[in-house]
């Protein structure tokens, strides 16, 4: 476990050196908040007219107007930013020839693997928590649902934990960071338009296809639903990942 | 210290290894030596565990290489061909690190540290980032890196590689010093170092063993005699028959200036030949041992197949 969390920080540390962690950061945090800015200010505009007639009064709802929109902008963000995140974590290492070092250490493969994966996903926080501050004056302004609102945070962290498993896996096959990035956010696109297939297809491979796409578990967190199939498919989906990296260094090591 | 029995790695057909036998003993400086491709970082990377070996046995410290991979990585010190530093790190924070993963424990972590940057006479960059020191410090780095948990083997693959004179000097200087605490491996294709640096060597060539042994032995089976170069100020023919009379002496020859003087293993003719000089009034200018030097034993055992 200490040896897990020295690769952490040797991490973090590579991470916040160099200006990758802060690039992706701050870009993230604008986007977020410009996204977060234009969905509110057409509240806005909407609830003052809407207001006039009782009518409508009961449809004005913030979570479905401004969040549930907002966390869709912020899903495909992630896509876009996160295979940058996850492309160096192996690919460096053996470019650097560091991963030598790493696989001589009396630490087993899975601790290594872990341990780089924790970094990622305390990069993966740090961007989340830091674009969620200007959302959260919503509470001290207006009354939105909770819940709907914690879930769509959960669910975004959850959906950037499956992409960084998917990244490093890619990270462990090559060591070239562009190569490991560019493979990464291809099949992360690959598995978000496997919904746009099932509209298309039948019977059971609608179901299977409409399973596998990241963004249809999405939908149900930020609606305010946490189901287990959910979680689950974003546990396994991060798990196989990892899997497959130990897997891959494994193979190689044993070619 | 480090074995291995008929140690054999294949890359898919290409045999890197093949049926590797040795054995180093304890607190000796060893020396792998082959051209380049021969097989010796594969055979490093194999003791280190960093590879599987195709078939065979190798032993570290009295652990099993591939049963006990775990305890061989905790007495292995290894230093690979590229150095393997972060650039982004300090001196300090760099060694810190690899003390962390080779299991130093927490409160012996900074003692750990501060040894091996004495020892490696790295204190005056401690405090710097890696990218920026020079070449012989990061090479320095990488064998403090391989000490820092104070193991009781360090294999080094290539040691000096891309280093100036005087750098080459510092490490080899530092390796001496190891002797007797550690037992060290070091491969090189440089000969003069291992002269100067090892107990003994492995002569490797395609993957295959040619020769194993203390220098002086290898030497011993390639050449029949033991003997002495001598330059003297004066060469009559008078000189030759006073040397022939000697007991024991096999062999005097005359060549230029020089006299060779041979006589079989095991014998030390040196002390009568230096009284009879004496006695005769005879000034010696030079003496130096006239046993096969390395080069010239490397050259026999790698081109003309000498397979012991």
């Amino acid at each position: 476990m200490k040896a897990l969390w020295s690769i952490t920080k040797k991490e973090l540390l590579s991470y916040f050196t160099s200006p990758i962690a802060y690039v992706v950061i701050a870009v993230f945090t604008l986007l977020s908040g410009f996204f977060f800015y234009s969905l509110i200010s057409w509240f806005n505009m909407v609830a003052i007219q809407i207001l006039q007639n009782p009518y409508y009064y009961q449809q004005v709802n913030i979570n479905q107007m401004v969040f549930a929109p907002l966390f869709n902008n912020l899903s495909i963000v992630l896509l876009l930013m996160l295979p940058v995140i996850s492309m160096r974590l192996f690919s460096e290492e053996k470019k650097m020839g560091t991963e030598e070092l790493l696989l001589t250490s009396p630490i087993s493969v899975t601790q290594i693997i872990l341990g780089k994966y924790l970094a990622s996903l305390i990069v993966l926080l740090a961007m989340l928590v830091l674009s969620a501050i200007p959302t959260i004056l919503t509470f001290i302004y207006g009354n939105p649902e909770p819940l709907p609102y914690f879930l769509g945070y959960l669910g975004l962290f959850l959906l950037g934990a499956a992409f960084l498993g998917l990244g490093v896996f890619w990270s462990a096959l090559t060591e070239n960071q562009i190569v490991s990035a560019v493979l990464t956010f291809g099949t992360l696109l690959l598995f978000w338009v496997l919904s746009w297939a099932a509209y298309s297809a039948q019977g059971l491979w609608q179901d299977v296809l409409s399973y596998l796409s990241f963004f249809e578990h999405f939908d149900n967190m930020t609606r305010g639903v946490l189901d287990t199939s959910d979680l689950s498919y974003y546990l396994s989906f991060a798990f196989f990942g990892l899997f497959l990296t130990h897997s891959v260094i494994q193979f190689r090591r044993w070619r | 210290m480090i074995e291995t029995e008929q140690l054999t790695k294949k890359y898919g057909d290409l045999v890197a290894v093949k049926d590797l036998s040795f054995k180093v003993e304890e607190g000796k400086i060893w020396g792998l030596l082959g051209p380049n491709a021969a097989g010796k970082t594969t055979t490093m990377r194999i003791l280190t565990g960093y590879l599987p070996a195709t078939a065979g046995r190798a032993s570290v410290a009295g652990y099993d290489v591939f049963e006990q991979a775990e305890a061989v990585k905790q007495s292995i010190g290894y230093l690979p061909e590229n150095v393997p530093l972060y650039p982004e790190m300090t001196v300090d924070s760099y060694l810190g690190f690899v003390a962390e993963i080779k299991k130093v424990p927490g409160p012996k972590k900074k003692e750990a540290v501060n040894r091996a940057v004495e020892i490696t006479g790295l204190s005056s960059v401690r405090r710097r980032l890696i990218k920026n020191i020079s070449r012989g410090f990061k090479q320095r780095l990488g064998i403090a890196q391989a000490l820092i948990h104070n193991p009781k083997v360090i294999i080094l693959d290539e040691p000096t590689i891309g280093l100036d004179p005087a750098q080459i000097v510092e490490i080899r200087q530092l390796i001496k010093s190891f002797k007797g605490e550690h037992t060290v491996m070091l491969s090189t294709h440089i000969l003069a170092e291992v002269k100067e640096v090892c107990d003994g060597v492995v002569i490797i060539n395609e993957g295959k063993l040619m020769a194993s042994g203390s220098l002086d032995e290898l030497a011993q089976s390639f050449s029949q005699n033991d003997g002495i170069f001598l330059r003297l100020d004066r060469t009559d023919s008078g000189i030759r028959d006073l040397f022939k009379q000697l007991p024991g002496i096999k062999k005097v020859e005359v060549e230029g200036s020089e006299i060779r003087l041979e006589w079989p293993w095991g014998q030390n003719l040196r002390t009568p030949i230096i009284k009879t000089c004496l006695d005769n009034n005879l000034e010696i200018k030079e003496m130096r041992s006239v046993a096969m030097n390395i080069e010239e034993l490397y050259l026999r055992i790698v081109s003309g197949g000498m397979e012991q």
